[in-house]
């Protein structure tokens, strides 16, 4: 589904290189996490994936369902299905989350070639998908993001993810700044949008997510490589020993 | 905001050169010779079939005016204008002044019909137009016609072109006009003071609140043709009005004049809300052609609990100088300033707002919103004043500025004085860009950069669109939609 070759990237401004001939592949329903210590290119593998532009890449391929992605923009990666659920999400003052989500949905639709989405079935699918997030229906009202505590974001993140319908879904350090209730709640979110036809890829720096989102697989990512990959037994050894040991023993 | 996906629609189909409005109605005039004298004067008194003293009024506004030097406080540059390389006066052939609609030219009907303006009462009333607007159609140097005056007659509301005024009201015109903006005022005030051709006025009644919204419809045909308007709004105790302009003008290489003054009164609990939707032509891409847009416009809240309040939203004109005011006179008076300024490829805007308080109690508040992309520069400039004896006056303003690329630029100039202790003054100012995490977080969504870019914006002037009527809020989230097509870089 998603496969990373020889990936080298660098930062568009001042050149430095951040990815260092990365090798990764994500198949179809796979969960893939992705763990590191901070300054490892974690979020930068996630902007990369969706398309920011200040990154080059430099070296190497991403392809996306046997298709190169990288002449793309991030609005025709997001698509095509590729979600990314933020760290930081951003504030849009003025624009309520409501009307954002519709905006976003029927623009995939158009892209799509699909027909936009009549009020009521719009209506009734942010009901639903709110529901099982508990997010109070006030807070749709609101401009995205402005104001929203935390937890509120990350669910706002969730909430979008559920109604974009992507293939690929990247959470970046989805669990930080989440109480244990909050984790609990994105995690079931997560959980209910597994399927044999769509990848999650678990930025993470810790363990404590992957007792909720469980991978398949586990990447360890330093200095721009996967220097190692396992089952899901590699988070709990990294969460016992720290990152000292398999960064020494890649050296 | 359901306009949002028509912002969209028109941001996508136009380009900026395409000013839609940019046609030319091809009539013929009446035009008075090029130039400014004593005898064009005469001559425009003499085609308004105006009494003497409102032609003495006008010459020693023209005497006056002789010895006034341009202002050039503004951060605006420009060319220096010559007054005696435009015509002052213009008409369609055949128009003294406002008919019946079977007696206006079709071509002119067919002019309004293509801009969108509803001038035929029996199409409005049978539905095929949706909302019910009063409209005083003007046409370079006159109005051509006003509807539904009949109807507002029957309320006891007077709603002409400002020249039938000056001859079937001139007791009203004589005791009003000048009153709120005197002819010495400013240098572009004294002029029109002295050449203004026509305008709308409004007087309504103790006691009256306006059965419908009234609209005038200012429109630059002729070529080197200035437009000097002037409009008289009266409220009396306890009335009600509520009136748009809208202002459109022919694609033309070389610069205009439009220089209006704009009079409200509001006597006691009146209450005057005063709309525009700017879109002059504003030049094209190199910064060729385009209106030079000098105004005032200034509001006397004269009575106790009385309201004004401005809503603008400015997207034309190659410059802005425009900064309408409210004098809170009347104890518990109330202004209020909304404003919507856009700026693209080399339009230079500097507008803003003036609040006088004078009377006890008196508030204001000032919302301005400026958006500035292409090589465009948008200043806000703008008073608060806190007299003496306006005992616990309050003021609130709030001004943002949003910046879209970087060869633009936004600039806030705020004078506040206050003379009594008592006043309250609070100011808040920002500044931002369209951020790119902004733009990437909904692109990333799958929202392409035009559309993303259009719906940040139209997320920043949510407040002041509001503010406007219903039927002009969804006119202007397109026009701003227009106004930024090819500002992403």
């Amino acid at each position: 589904m998603l496969e990373i070759k020889n990936l080298h990237a660098r930062i568009a401004e001042d050149g430095t290189e951040i990815i260092r001939g990365l090798n990764l592949t994500v198949k179809p329903g796979e969960i893939a996490a992705i763990m590191g210590p901070n300054g490892s290119g974690k979020s930068t593998l996630s902007y990369i994936l969706s398309g920011r532009e200040d990154y080059e890449v430099t070296e190497g391929d991403i392809t996306y369902n046997g298709e190169s992605i990288l002449e793309l923009d991030p609005a025709e990666r997001a698509s095509k299905g590729i979600f990314l659920a933020f760290q930081y999400p951003v504030e849009i003052p003025g624009v309520a989350t409501m009307q954002f989500l519709k905006v976003a949905m029927n623009e995939q639709r158009k892209a799509r070639g699909e027909d936009e989405l009549t009020t009521p079935d719009f209506m009734r699918r942010v009901k639903e998908a709110a529901e099982q997030l508990k997010i109070d229906p006030a807070m749709l009202r609101r401009p995205l993001n402005v104001g929203f505590s935390g937890g509120e974001k990350k669910r706002a993140e969730i909430l979008q993810m559920a109604l974009l319908e992507p293939t690929l879904c990247i959470l970046d350090e989805t669990d930080s700044g989440l109480d244990i209730d909050a984790l609990k709640i994105v995690a079931d979110g997560v959980n209910a949008l597994r399927s044999p036809d769509r990848a999650v890829i678990v930025i993470t720096h810790y363990q404590r997510l992957l007792d909720y989102i469980v991978p398949d697989t586990v990447h360890v990512l330093y200095k721009g490589q996967i220097i190692r990959s396992g089952d899901k037994e590699l988070a709990q050894e990294l969460e016992a020993n720290g990152y000292a040991d398999v960064i020494e023993t890649a050296a | 905001m359901p306009a949002v996906q028509e912002t969209i629609d028109q941001v996508r189909g136009i380009d900026i050169d395409q000013y839609k409005y940019g046609f030319e109605t091809v009539i013929e005039v009446d035009k008075a010779p090029k130039g400014l004298s004593e005898d064009i004067i005469r001559f425009i008194s003499a085609k308004k079939q105006e009494p003497d003293w409102m032609l003495e009024w006008r010459l020693d506004a023209y005497k006056r005016w002789l010895t006034m030097e341009e202002p050039t406080w503004a951060r605006v540059e420009y060319p220096k204008i010559d007054f005696n390389d435009i015509y002052y006066y213009a008409a369609p052939k055949n128009v003294t002044g406002p008919v019946s609609l079977d007696e206006v030219d079709p071509e002119l009907l067919r002019t309004y019909e293509k801009l969108g303006i509803p001038l035929r009462e029996q199409e409005i009333l049978a539905g095929v137009q949706t909302s019910k607007v009063a409209v005083d159609a003007v046409f370079d140097s006159v109005s051509v016609v006003t509807t539904f005056k009949k109807e507002l007659q029957k309320a006891g509301v007077i709603f002409m072109s400002i020249s039938e005024a000056i001859r079937e009201h001139p007791e009203l015109i004589k005791q009003y006009l000048g009153s709120v903006v005197p002819t010495t005022d400013n240098y572009y005030a004294t002029l029109n003071a002295a050449v203004f051709t026509d305008g709308s006025f409004v007087f309504v009644p103790k006691g009256v609140r306006c059965p419908m919204e009234l609209s005038t419809y200012f429109r630059i045909n002729e070529k080197n043709t200035g437009q000097f308007e002037r409009t008289l709004i009266i409220a009396e105790e306890g009335a009600y009005v509520s009136y748009l302009e809208g202002c459109t003008a022919p694609q033309r290489d070389e610069n205009q004049l439009h220089a209006a003054v704009v009079e409200l009164v509001a006597l006691d609990d009146a209450e005057i809300k005063y709309s525009t939707v700017q879109n002059w032509f504003p030049g094209d891409k190199e910064g060729k052609g385009g209106i030079y847009n000098f105004v005032t416009k200034r509001g006397d809240c004269r009575g106790a609990r009385s309201k004004i309040s401005w809503t603008q939203v400015e997207t034309g004109s190659a410059i802005t100088w425009k900064y309408p005011s409210c004098i809170l006179r009347g104890d518990d008076s109330r202004g209020e300033f909304y404003s919507i300024a856009v700026s693209n490829g080399h339009q230079q805007i500097d507008s803003g707002t003036k609040m006088i308080h004078l009377g006890k109690n008196t508030s204001s508040r000032i919302i301005s919103k400026g958006i500035s992309a292409g090589v465009s520069q948008n200043t806000y400039r703008g008073q608060v004043s806190i007299h003496r004896r306006a005992e616990n006056a309050r003021n609130f303003t709030n001004c943002d500025s949003l910046l879209i690329g970087d060869k633009c630029g936004a600039h806030t100039v705020p004078y506040i004085e206050a003379k009594n202790q008592s006043a309250q003054i609070e100011h808040e100012a920002t500044t931002s860009k369209i951020s790119d995490d902004q733009k990437f977080y909904a692109m990333q969504r799958g929202i392409p950069e035009e559309e993303a870019i259009a719906l940040i914006v139209n997320g920043f002037v949510k407040d002041v669109i509001q503010q406007l009527p219903m039927e002009f809020a969804v006119e202007a989230q397109k026009l701003i939609g227009i106004s930024l097509e090819g500002s992403v870089g």
